[in-house]
């Protein structure tokens, strides 16, 4: 089946699994949104109990996709993978140690003899929950606006700027991505929250907040699309020449109807979620919320993937860019994996039923009391 | 070829070792103790006892404690080898990225999902359904292992793979082949039972330090049982499965089992030292003896590596400098062919650039002549393709040691329960309880061998460890190491104080209180 496909097409198909995989991710980042929104929405030790315990069920779910995202493009793009990592090296780190002390927070918190004290955990799940999002926007940012690197004849890659990364958090259009998925994880964990607990005070506060941010959250996304679809785009010709030509992400929506009606999806979803959450009190915001951002987040990933367009580009020098076609694994094992990916399917299946199972009552404290494990 | 920094290459091992190391303190704990709570709750399930599900619902929480760090500290290895080993990732990602990948699409997914339902489904979901979550957490756990394992066996004996000059890198031809390697077969099935020994031993240990304190017997023999069954049957597997490997590791790294043995001159009917100790000023090109002392059993090692008692076993000099008369060409000669695999390939790129159809095809032939040695072209000096010998052997022999003495150790334990002496022999109580740390000493010691051994090659043969790094300055990785080192050792100490707590405060009561 998939070994007669071109290796064109087999790109194309693993650019959109690793594209749905960083959209889901985005989506479940509402784990960090909820984090940071920890001492914002729960004041006393039973409300912060209910709100770990309220997220804290689905931690694992984020990091086991940021995992597989970055396991997948190592299989799929491993061109991308030698050179973001090996040199983009200070902010990978950052956002590693990030989850490393997430992992453990959880867990750690509440049991005695933790060594650092309760505040201590808080204070690293808050951290990861401001960084990830940040992080992980600010990098898909670099899609768009480039990284200096270089990479020779043997396909073996250098960072060219000392900042190892640390830079691309200082370019506005970077940080302004950053900020947005921030404050739409923090959207969404506020909503996760008003669904899944039943706790006046606390679904007050996660309200509050959501109205609070609702409005700069909104500002930020659209000031980032303007900026990206009036910039200049890192065009490639057929013989695999890189030049910046102005409007090419604006190009791209309008030559790629899939991709424009996803990107109009997902905005107007996101909207609409909060207008929902906002006025109408509905736990249907959530998902329309969440399925929304995976549909922005899929156009704004394949905006620039496909339509002759270099999805990592080196500003160091353009022509050194990474395409989905230079930076790929070879016809073999993309087929091989291709194979593999027909699974997805079950496993999303799995999860959303245990999801479903897991979800079916809301938490109380009264419920927390008679939990043997909790965090 | 690039100048190499030492000082980087040796931060850059150091940081993946020490990372490394800290994430094995508590993989084995969960590859073993998913199985044995796996187990206990079956027997909740099938027999009703409440007591069961007292056993279960303890040992989970420990688990527990011991999951969560122990994700913490695997996140960083799977993107180290960006960060730190970009050259790698690039020359074999072809190959390397795609069990990375399935790891997380089949492993990690079942592991995660399940794992919410084992520690949040006690009251939401139905008996059975919480009975398969646990089963699922255990197979999710060894799946992962499975994958991550298929990697690492393929980094010690690279099959199913070629390398094109157009990408400069080497490729997958046959994901079977990467699959049913040998020797990942071998290395998963050693890992894993060894891992259950680990685990077993901690439940017995723990369980012992109950007894010794004469409180919840009941919990602690039952505990104890499961536990030492597995242990045994897991410890005789493991023993079986480190025989095999050493006919696939001497086959495809000769040079390990050298090491392992301190073999210098390769001889037939080669005998296995089973105690001894090397002497430190012998240098390959001296006349000094191997050994200070040795303890050796006749035609043992040949036997264990080649099937046959007079069977030739190469040592350390045959292996550098040749052996004509057993067909073995050396490190030496091999070197010389790597530099013209090199160079050619480097004239094949730039004949390719100028479009020079010609030179092209003239460079091309001659790189095919020498592509199998083209990793030999980035050493310097045969003598580099001498692993540590004296780290290698001593781990070995430390290693299989407590193998034997672990069986030794299951096997009575089993018999003074049948006899239903167990409580009374303090001694054999504070064995049980100090023989915890000597699983994990083991474990990582069989790390130790596999990884030291095959020094210095990431890839055995293909790609050398000094060229895999990251091209980024020595100091940025000293301080990550330094980062590294606070962090593990915080959240360690963290981790052992939680556990001791929870131990001590035994199965009555929740976590947190």
């Amino acid at each position: 089946m998939f070994e007669n496909l071109s290796i064109e097409a087999l790109q194309a198909y693993w650019w959109i699994i690793v594209s749905l995989l960083g959209s889901i991710l985005v989506f479940l980042m509402f784990v960090q949104g909820g984090q940071s929104l920890l001492r914002t929405v729960a004041k006393t030790e039973d409300e912060k109990v209910l709100v770990l315990n309220t997220i804290g069920t689905k931690w694992e779910f984020t990091f086991t996709t940021l995992v597989t995202f970055g396991g997948a493009f190592f299989a799929a793009f491993p061109l991308f993978y030698s050179t973001s990592f090996g040199g983009a090296y200070w902010v990978w780190i950052l956002l590693l140690f990030s989850f490393i002390v997430q992992a453990v927070s959880y867990e750690f918190r509440s049991k005695p003899g933790n060594f650092v004290g309760s505040s201590v955990y808080e204070w690293f799940l808050i951290a990861n929950g401001v960084i990830a999002p940040l992080v992980v926007g600010a990098a898909v940012g670099t899609f768009f606006t480039g990284s200096q690197f270089s990479v020779n004849d043997m396909n073996l890659s250098r960072w060219m700027c000392a900042g190892h990364g640390l830079e691309a958090l200082l370019n506005t259009t970077n940080v302004m991505l950053g900020a947005t998925i921030l404050l739409l994880s923090r959207q969404l964990g506020a909503m996760y929250l008003i669904n899944s607990l039943d706790n006046e005070a606390i679904v007050y506060r996660a309200k509050r907040q959501i109205r609070y941010e609702a409005i700069p959250f909104l500002v930020l996304a659209v000031l980032f699309v303007l900026q990206i679809v009036i910039s200049k785009g890192f065009s490639v010709d057929e013989h695999g020449v890189v030049s910046m030509v102005q409007f090419k992400y604006l190009t791209n929506l309008i030559q790629m109807p899939v991709v424009l009606i996803l990107f109009l999806i997902g905005l107007v979803g996101i909207i609409l979620g909060i207008f929902v959450s906002v006025f109408k009190n509905n736990p249907v915001a959530f998902w329309i919320t969440g399925l929304s951002s995976i549909s922005l987040a899929m156009s704004l990933f394949m905006l620039v993937g496909f339509n002759g367009t270099a999805y990592y580009p080196s500003t160091f020098n353009i022509q050194q860019s990474l395409t989905l076609q230079n930076s790929s694994s070879s016809h073999y094992t993309l087929t091989a994996m291709s194979y593999v990916s027909l699974f997805v399917p079950f496993v999303l299946a799995y999860i959303i039923y245990v999801w479903k199972e897991m979800n079916k009552k809301q938490l109380t404290t009264e419920m927390m009391k008679e939990e043997d494990h909790k965090y | 070829m690039e100048h190499i920094d030492v000082s980087l290459v040796d931060w850059s091992r150091a940081q993946f070792a020490l990372t490394a190391i800290y994430h094995w303190f508590f993989v084995p704990l969960t590859l073993g103790l998913s199985f044995l709570i796996a187990i206990f709750e079956t027997m909740y399930v099938r027999s009703g006892d409440e007591e069961w599900l007292k056993i279960t619902k303890f040992w989970m929480r420990l688990f527990g404690v011991n999951f969560a760090i122990g994700v913490a500290t695997g996140i960083i290895l799977e993107f180290e080898f960006g960060t730190n080993w970009s050259n790698y990732s690039w020359l074999v990602g072809d190959i390397f990225g795609a069990p990375l990948a399935i790891e997380g699409i089949l492993a990690f997914f079942l592991e995660s999902t399940f794992i919410a339902v084992m520690f949040f489904g006690w009251n939401k979901v139905s008996k059975n359904f919480h009975l398969t979550s646990s089963w699922l957490v255990a197979i999710g756990s060894n799946l992962s292992a499975l994958w991550i394992l298929v990697a690492n066996g393929w980094m010690q004996n690279p099959v199913g793979m070629h390398f094109n000059p157009d990408t400069a890198r080497n490729e997958m031809l046959s994901f079977w082949a990467v699959l049913f390697n040998p020797m990942a077969v071998h290395k998963f099935l050693h890992t894993v039972t060894s891992s259950y020994v680990v685990a077993s031993l901690f439940v017995i240990g723990v369980s012992a330090w109950y007894l010794l304190k004469k409180r919840e017997i009941s919990v602690a023999k039952k505990s104890i049982l499961v536990a030492a069954t597995f242990g045994l049957a897991s410890a005789l597997f493991t023993g079986l499965t480190g025989d095999s490997s050493a006919k696939t590791i001497a086959k495809s790294q000769p040079m390990k089992l050298a090491a392992i043995e301190g073999l210098y001159n390769g001889t037939h009917g080669a005998g296995l030292v089973v105690v001894g100790m090397v002497n430190p000023s012998k240098e390959i090109d001296n006349n000094e003896n191997p050994y200070l002392f040795q303890i050796p059993i006749p035609n043992m090692l040949s036997i264990m590596a080649k099937g046959k008692p007079d069977a030739f076993v190469p040592g350390i000099s045959d292996l550098i400098y040749g052996n004509n008369s057993e067909g073995i060409i050396g490190v030496e000669s091999r070197i010389v062919n790597g530099k013209i695999a090199v160079s050619a390939l480097r004239d094949y790129k730039t004949a390719k650039k100028e479009n020079n159809p010609e030179k092209q095809q003239e460079s091309l032939q001659l790189f095919n002549k020498y592509k199998s040695d083209l990793g030999y072209g980035f050493l310097e000096n045969a003598k580099e393709a001498i692993p540590p010998i004296a780290l290698v052997f001593y781990s070995f022999r430390v290693m299989v040691g407590l193998g034997f003495y672990f069986i030794a150790l299951f096997a009575l334990i089993l018999y003074l329960l049948y006899k239903n002496k167990i409580e009374n022999k303090k001694w054999l109580l504070h064995l049980m309880l100090w023989s915890i740390p000597l699983g994990y000493l083991s474990s990582q010691l069989g790390w130790l061998v596999a990884e030291v051994g095959r020094q210095p090659w990431t890839i055995q043969d293909v790609l050398t460890t000094n060229f895999s790094t990251s091209q980024i300055s020595s100091g940025m990785v000293q301080t990550t190491f330094f980062m590294f080192f606070a962090l593990f050792t915080l959240l360690l100490i963290a981790e052992i104080r939680i556990l001791v707590k929870q131990i001590k405060k035994g199965p009555e009561g929740g976590s947190n209180v």
